[in-house]
């Protein structure tokens, strides 16, 4: 009995957050009638909510370092989607150069902010803070309350779809949708996202089985095979799965490509990079970080002008969902993504929390967004909820490690 | 002087995986100082945290009877509310509030939430009397030295008209004036009012000097308690924490002494904070390959100041002065340039600025040399853990594994976590600060095998302690340092402990 609480215990604290996603996502699925989960839902979930997912990655490095946070991403994203709308509708630049242009916008404001706040030691609150203001303000010198369309590469990026290059040949038995009778049944399977999700997932099997073997034969640790082969066969079916479902709409769309491609980078430098350790280090302990010859100037620098650069994606990207610039765009995103981080396991104070964590909190905070849209709750009552996740995931996380602590 | 103020009987705390007490039974009379010694690890302070309530009734087993009385504390207030204070190793002072406002924190004279000033500045003028404390009752405590500062702690702790006091390793901060007045001022209020304590120490001498009893705790149970009315030995006392006899405290060696290796020349440093302020005035000194250097002198000499300065100027301002490493001057700007000289500093202040506490034992030690981990700025973390499991066995690293958190970890063992990072650094040069600061004998022991282990491997170690002992015991050569200056050299065969301390006070009565 003892042993079995602790392995629960032990599950519960590792696969909490997808336990709880999986949680939140039946509550929703079940008070909007399954409409949720429905594949055209699933993507548009995606698209929505990608600029959380985004931020949330940039400010989990923020958080990181010792419980900073940026502020300024959602001004920051409006001014990026008025730079948009300036080098594209006004100056009629095309549009690969205006997105180039967009994301230096960001990279420059993430500069600017990461030299106060590492080299003149201006508090991380008070410089974003600061930033938050001042890039709402240039937002609106340059739109002057207009709103511009948006066209191009910036709508592709927003809305589209891998265009079904396979001929539609899918055999009939793959057409669950038809069975299950959902209501607004699917036409066709997108074959090019189901031969992805297949090649994807097959490439995974195989990368995990090599890398234990070539472990194993350099002497290095490896994890109990029934637990390698439990854990392979549930990410097999879970991508498959996932594929199925969003072949049932249109396909694989382009922002979840990008979506991947970011988590992977980020999550690589967090995890297997001589920088992201120091970042993990002077979150932990920034003395000795120093004294182990961490340069935490530098690194703050970098942190922030990251995160400039990432809202600068996000804010492409919440550009072309909308199809234009407008002057009150990003407005609370920040605190999406400082809520998403937190409800992924981010320590306050700094020092723990995963990309991983920061994708789980975005997708969490996504699910809400739009299952509280479809039941038709009050945008006002939304916030309240909103709130409410966040407060109760860090007392949550207070508490379980108040449990654990050792003397 | 026989009614036992306190028994806690058979009790039994458990942690995760470990249990830290098993069946402990503690009695203490009305009116004594009762010492409890015991390595670190052995369940002192976990002890302590079950009596003052920091783990409440219900989390361990056992009775605690205080004034006859059986108590179930629920938390700190509890116990301060019987009449039970203690005062931690680190003290738990405000450094921006004056000393009366920390004597009275938690305790405000106040009525009605609203704060009585003349009553908390009068009383803590009295109290500040009685502990011996010669300041304003104004001034902040950042202001005023660790000394004083334990003594604002004794103050608070009378302020709250406490019955037993327990004090957790008071004078592990202090230099040996400022220890001596706290010991002395222990028995006074002991004699004079009757004030009980318990006295956590790993120093010895104290325990022996002052206490009436002393229990010995190892592996989380009580060993013995004896009767120090006759003094008992050191070497008694030892006997029962390590359930053997040290015969040596200091293991044997025989230097191989190479060429110098690393030398300071005419070494000038400024306080940081007030650039007129000389800190270290035109130091010199070398080190050897195979040398073990000592740098003795009282605490506040300038020793870590100076050691900091050459590391990487991770200390102060206006530094001027030239190092000479393998015969080749070197410029070192920061302190990742000095790592990549091969310099490595160990900080007197482990817990602050030696470890990452939340993560484990083996990311701990690559910090310092993740590039030896690295290839193409990817770490290889399979090697990694296999590099952890090495200095665990090696050190003899007590933990579950290599993914502990260093955290959780004794003083000891996290010692040795500090220095396995220093040697995956592969210094040439190693300065140790108090490498053996609040550690316990035994582990004492290890950390001087691993120190002349580094020796005899060609390596020049500069050791600052303020132990005149441990610097005479395996040092081979040791400078005084006072006042920022180096005021004597010597060999250590010839040194004795009478000779650096009149050394270091004629070179300050001099100025």
């Amino acid at each position: 009995m003892n042993r079995f609480r602790d392995f629960l215990n032990r599950s519960l604290r590792q696969y909490g957050m997808i336990i709880a996603l999986v949680a939140i996502m039946i509550f929703f699925g079940f008070m909007t009638g399954g409409r949720l989960i429905w594949p055209r839902n699933i993507s548009a979930l995606i698209r929505q909510n990608a600029y959380v997912l985004i931020l949330a990655i940039g400010m989990m490095f923020c958080i990181l370092t010792g419980g900073n946070v940026d502020l300024s991403v959602g001004s920051l994203v409006a001014l990026v989607s008025a730079m948009s709308g300036l080098t594209l509708a006004r100056l009629g630049l095309p549009s690969w150069l205006a997105i180039i242009l967009s994301l230096l916008t960001g990279l420059l404001s993430g500069i600017w902010q990461g030299f106060w706040i590492a080299y003149v030691k201006v508090p991380p609150f008070i410089a974003t803070l600061s930033g938050m203001l001042i890039f709402r303000g240039i937002n609106n010198i340059i739109l002057d309350g207009q709103t511009l369309p948006l066209s191009g590469l910036y709508v592709t990026v927003g809305t589209g779809s891998v265009p079904d290059i396979i001929p539609n040949t899918v055999p009939d038995f793959l057409r669950i949708g038809d069975l299950l009778q959902l209501q607004n049944k699917p036409e066709y399977l997108n074959a090019t996202m189901l031969v992805t999700g297949l090649i994807l997932s097959v490439i995974y099997v195989i990368v995990v089985i090599f890398s234990r073997q070539s472990k194993k034969r350099l002497g290095y640790e490896v994890q109990p095979l029934r637990l390698v082969i439990a854990k392979v066969i549930a990410f097999f079916i879970a991508i498959n799965l996932f594929s199925y479902w969003l072949a049932m709409d249109d396909g694989l769309p382009i922002m979840l490509i990008l979506l991947v491609v970011l988590y992977g980078i980020y999550n690589f430098i967090a995890n297997r990079t001589v920088l992201g350790r120091h970042i993990y280090a002077m979150g932990g302990n920034i003395k000795a970080a120093e004294l182990s010859g961490v340069n935490t100037r530098k690194i703050m620098f970098l942190v922030y002008s990251n995160m400039g650069l990432l809202a600068g994606v996000a804010g492409i990207v919440t550009a072309g969902r909308l199809m234009a610039a407008s002057p009150n765009v990003g407005v609370s995103f920040e605190l999406d993504a400082i809520g998403a981080c937190f409800i992924g396991g981010a320590s306050a104070y700094g020092g723990v929390g995963t990309i991983w964590g920061a994708v789980i909190g975005a997708f969490i905070m996504g699910v809400m967004n739009n299952g509280m849209s479809i039941m038709g709750l009050d945008v006002f009552l939304q916030s309240v909820a909103k709130g409410m996740v966040v407060l109760l995931a860090v007392a949550f996380d207070m508490y379980s490690k108040s449990k654990s602590r050792l003397g | 002087m026989s009614e036992y103020i306190l028994v806690m009987k058979n009790i039994t705390k458990e942690f995760p995986g470990v249990v830290a007490l098993s069946d402990v039974t503690f009695k203490v009379r009305k009116g004594e100082i009762h010492a409890l010694v015991g390595e670190n690890g052995a369940g002192k302070s976990t002890l302590m945290n079950v009596l003052s309530g920091i783990y409440p009734y219900g989390t361990y087993s056992g009775e605690i009877i205080f004034k006859g009385a059986e108590c179930r504390f629920r938390n700190i207030r509890d116990s301060e509310a019987a009449g039970i204070a203690i005062i931690h190793q680190e003290l738990a002072l405000n450094p921006f509030m004056t000393i009366a406002e920390n004597i009275f924190l938690g305790n405000e004279r106040a009525r009605n939430g609203v704060i009585n000033w003349d009553e908390t500045n009068r009383e803590a003028a009295g109290l500040m009397k009685r502990v011996g404390l010669n300041e304003k009752h104004t001034t902040q405590v950042k202001n005023i030295g660790v000394g004083k500062q334990q003594l604002v702690e004794i103050a608070k702790a009378l302020g709250k008209n406490c019955e037993l006091l327990i004090l957790d390793e008071p004078t592990a901060a202090l230099n040996d004036d400022d220890s001596d007045h706290l010991l002395r001022l222990l028995q006074t209020l002991n004699r004079e009012h009757g004030l009980t304590c318990i006295l956590i120490s790993h120093k010895l001498h104290e325990v022996i000097k002052i206490a009436h009893s002393i229990t010995v705790l190892r592996d989380g149970k009580t060993i013995e308690t004896l009767d120090n009315s006759v003094p008992v030995s050191e070497n008694r006392i030892i006997r029962g924490m390590v359930g053997r006899e040290l015969t040596d405290r200091f293991p044997k060696r025989t230097p191989k002494i190479g060429d110098v290796g690393f030398e300071i020349r005419d070494w000038v440093v400024y306080d940081p904070l007030d650039e007129e302020r000389i800190i270290i005035d035109h130091v010199n000194l070398y080190v050897r390959k195979g040398e073990i250097v000592g740098l003795a002198g009282l605490m506040g000499a300038g020793r870590t100041e100076l050691a900091m300065s050459v590391f990487g100027r991770a200390y102060g301002k206006k530094i001027s002065g030239t190092l000479i490493k393998d015969g080749k001057e070197i410029t070192l700007h920061n302190i990742s340039q000095a790592i990549e000289n091969g310099i490595a500093y160990v900080t007197e202040d482990r817990k602050t600025a030696g470890l990452i506490h939340i993560q484990d034992i083996k990311r701990n030690i690559t910090l310092a040399n993740l590039k030896a981990i690295t290839n193409r700025y990817v770490i290889n973390e399979d090697e990694e853990i296999l590099i952890g499991k090495d200095y665990r066995d090696r050190f003899n690293i007590k933990s579950t594994s290599v993914f502990q958190k260093v955290g959780n970890l004794s003083g000891g063992n996290q010692q040795k976590v500090v220095l396995s990072k220093w040697i995956f650094a592969a210094p040439d040069v190693l300065i140790l600060d108090e490498p053996t600061r609040g550690i316990d004998v035994g582990a004492k022991y290890e950390i001087y095998k691993i120190i002349l282990q580094l020796a005899d491997a060609g390596k020049c170690i500069i050791m600052i302690s303020s132990e005149l002992p441990e610097i005479l015991g395996i040092t081979d050569r040791l400078y005084i340092i006072n006042e920022g200056r180096v005021v004597g050299e010597m060999k250590t065969s010839e040194a004795t402990q009478e000779e650096i301390m009149s050394i270091i006070i004629r070179s300050s009565a001099g100025r």
